[in-house]
């Protein structure tokens, strides 16, 4: 259990730094804001002439993103997440820990439930925040099926974002510099963002970018989140979305496949890592 | 005291090709206090951190509290303490909270770890600052604070690497005080210093380590004693006179006069010989004036073995690791 130790210092560090936990839940806010709000009005313009089949269930494009951004939000805060392991390793923390009688992958794993957890709380942030500028998220549900809805898709968050949290330990584990952490994450978090169905139905790509975005976790997320925000069933920018039971099923599998490979990769790293 | 609690022989670590530590083989009994003397960049550290499992062992054989670094590090982790060179202080923690992080790292439970908390932090005068962070704390008080961090968890063997570097001389005088307590209590210590007089003062044993080598071990006394170059000064009614009654004795190695008196060294144990060399003198009619010993210091050794002093090792500070 001597994960919880590295949890507990890591969330110490994480209400202490007022600016970093400011920052890191007004950013997904100021997207939902400005990028949703400017966009709904146009997206929705130009596809209210698509006709939608009458008595379909159709969202407009505010409650369509809003998945997007959580998603995002989740992937970014992931990604940065094992920064702790970077700036403990600089300033020489990580010896304590590395000499200490703990387990040495007890310390990746601390360090990722407690990213898991500040993910958490920006998505249930969002949702709050999002249900307030008028995301029409669990349209009529009754609040058993609210709860219900709100588990599933932190499941969803959850193992996706400790996916990223340990690919982003090793990375902290190998690099030298937080800018090197900067690097890598910029250079994965676009394509990643761009070749999903987190702004934009993937139904247009060209063959090509379809395939790729079947690679991409991040499309898994948002489809788990659409399913449990929106339902099983809707229209959206002129797209039929219909998501089954299996759909849902092979998602989470794809996310869980994921993670257990990043984790696979990170315990490596850590047990291989010299730190002095 | 019992057996060995450190059995190292033979251990050798190069960093890309540089030979930092060249096969060095010493043991250290369980209940000693044990000490690396050594300048910058003697090896002093990178052997620490091999004893303590930061550093993979490549070569040579070490067991610490009977366990082999290489096959049972958990074991040899549960079974030390370590006070790094460097500042290991989380910034943004309390001083009680770093306190706490260490003692749970360990698995002290709850209430043991708690009163230990309080007990170390009163030792080491810091029980003021139990709710300051760390980054707030002097320099000394932050070194203070590691060194209750190292105590805590009553380790069988604490690594100090270089306890007191940057401390003030009345701290420094507190820390050997809570080092040889902690000793007593039953911990052996292994620290690394170079500061002559704080090996000089808590070792029961030393080695002296340069260019990654153990060029001797023993201690205090015998390394200063093997010298055998105790200086007697005498002032006499005749210099000159004494001088020449001193040359046929044969403990004295040389005499020199000196504008204050003559400087008389000695092959042998000085405190020994004094008697002898008074009784010449005053056999020959010459009155004393004034008698001084002197016998070898740290720097002494130091300088006899090496080759040269240790000079701004003082102000090097807490660089290197
Ligand atoms: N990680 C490293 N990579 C390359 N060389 C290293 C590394 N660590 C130490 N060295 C080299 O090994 C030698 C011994 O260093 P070490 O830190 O053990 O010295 P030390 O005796 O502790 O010195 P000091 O009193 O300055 O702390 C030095 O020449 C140093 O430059
Ligand atoms: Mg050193």
């Amino acid at each position: 259990m001597a994960f919880l130790t590295i949890y507990w210092r890591d969330m110490i560090r994480f209400v202490r730094f007022r600016a970093l936990l400011f920052s890191s839940l007004l950013q997904p806010a100021l997207w939902m804001a400005f990028f949703g709000v400017a966009m709904s009005s146009n997206f929705d313009r130009l596809t209210s002439a698509v006709p939608v089949p009458a008595g379909a269930f159709s969202v407009e494009y505010l409650t369509f993103m809003a998945a997007g951004v959580i998603a995002m939000t989740t992937l970014f805060t992931s990604l940065f997440g094992g920064i702790s392991l970077l700036f403990d390793k600089n300033w020489g923390l990580m010896r304590e820990m590395m000499a200490s009688p703990i387990p040495r992958t007890d310390i990746m794993i601390g360090i990722s439930l407690s990213g898991m957890t500040k993910s958490f709380i920006q998505v249930l942030i969002i949702m709050v925040f999002g249900l307030l500028i008028g995301v029409n998220f669990f349209p009529g549900y009754p609040p058993l099926q609210i709860a219900y809805s709100v588990l599933g898709l932190l499941l969803f968050v959850g193992v996706f974002s400790l996916g990223f949290l340990f690919l982003s330990s090793t990375i902290s584990m190998r690099m030298e510099s937080p800018e090197g952490l900067q690097g890598v994450i910029t250079l994965l978090t676009l394509p990643l963002f761009f070749v999903s169905n987190a702004l934009y139905p993937i139904q247009a790509f060209p063959p090509f970018l379809q395939a790729l975005s079947v690679l991409n976790p991040l499309t898994y997320l948002v489809t788990g989140i659409r399913y449990f925000t929106i339902g099983s069933d809707f229209f959206a920018i002129g797209t039929h979305y219909s998501y089954t039971a299996i759909d849902i099923l092979i998602a989470f599998g794809a996310l869980a496949t994921f993670t257990t490979v990043m984790y696979a990769v990170a315990w490596q790293t850590f047990r291989k890592a010299v730190i002095t | 005291m019992g057996g060995d609690i450190i059995e190292v022989e033979n251990l050798t670590h190069a960093f890309d090709g540089f030979q930092a530590v060249k096969g060095i083989s010493f043991s250290v009994r369980e209940g000693e206090i044990f000490s690396f003397l050594g300048p910058n960049g003697a090896g002093k550290s990178t052997t620490i951190n091999v004893l303590i499992t930061l550093l993979p062992l490549q070569s040579g054989r070490v067991r610490i509290a009977g366990y082999d670094v290489a096959r049972e590090p958990a074991r040899v982790r549960e079974s030390i303490g370590v006070v790094f060179q460097n500042e290991v202080l989380d910034r943004d923690l309390t001083v009680r909270e770093t306190m706490e992080f260490h003692g749970r790292l360990y698995g002290i439970p709850r209430d043991e770890r708690r009163a230990k908390i309080e007990e170390m932090l009163g030792i080491v005068k810091l029980t003021g600052k139990r709710d300051e962070r760390t980054k707030n704390l002097s320099g000394g008080m932050k070194r203070r604070l590691e060194i209750a961090r190292g105590l805590m968890t009553q380790p069988q063997v604490l690594f100090l690497d270089e306890p007191t570097i940057g401390l003030d001389p009345q701290t420094r005088l507190k820390m050997w005080d809570y080092i040889e307590q902690v000793n007593e209590a039953g911990t052996t210590i292994f620290l690394t210093t170079h500061y002559m007089d704080e090996a000089d003062t808590l070792s029961d044993r030393i080695s002296i380590i340069d260019h990654g080598e153990i060029v001797t071990t023993g201690t205090p006394d015998s390394l200063k004693n093997a010298l055998g170059e105790d200086v007697i000064y005498l002032e006499t009614t005749d210099n000159r006179a004494a001088e020449k009654a001193l040359g046929s004795l044969k403990s004295v190695r040389n005499t020199m006069a000196s504008p204050r008196g003559l400087v008389v060294t000695i092959t042998e144990d000085g405190s020994r010989c004094l008697p002898a060399v008074i009784d010449r003198v005053r056999g020959e009619g010459i009155a004393i004036r004034s008698v001084n010993l002197k016998k070898p210091s740290m720097d002494d050794v130091f300088v006899h073995y090496t080759g040269r002093e240790l000079r701004d090792t003082g102000e090097a500070g807490r660089g290197g690791s």
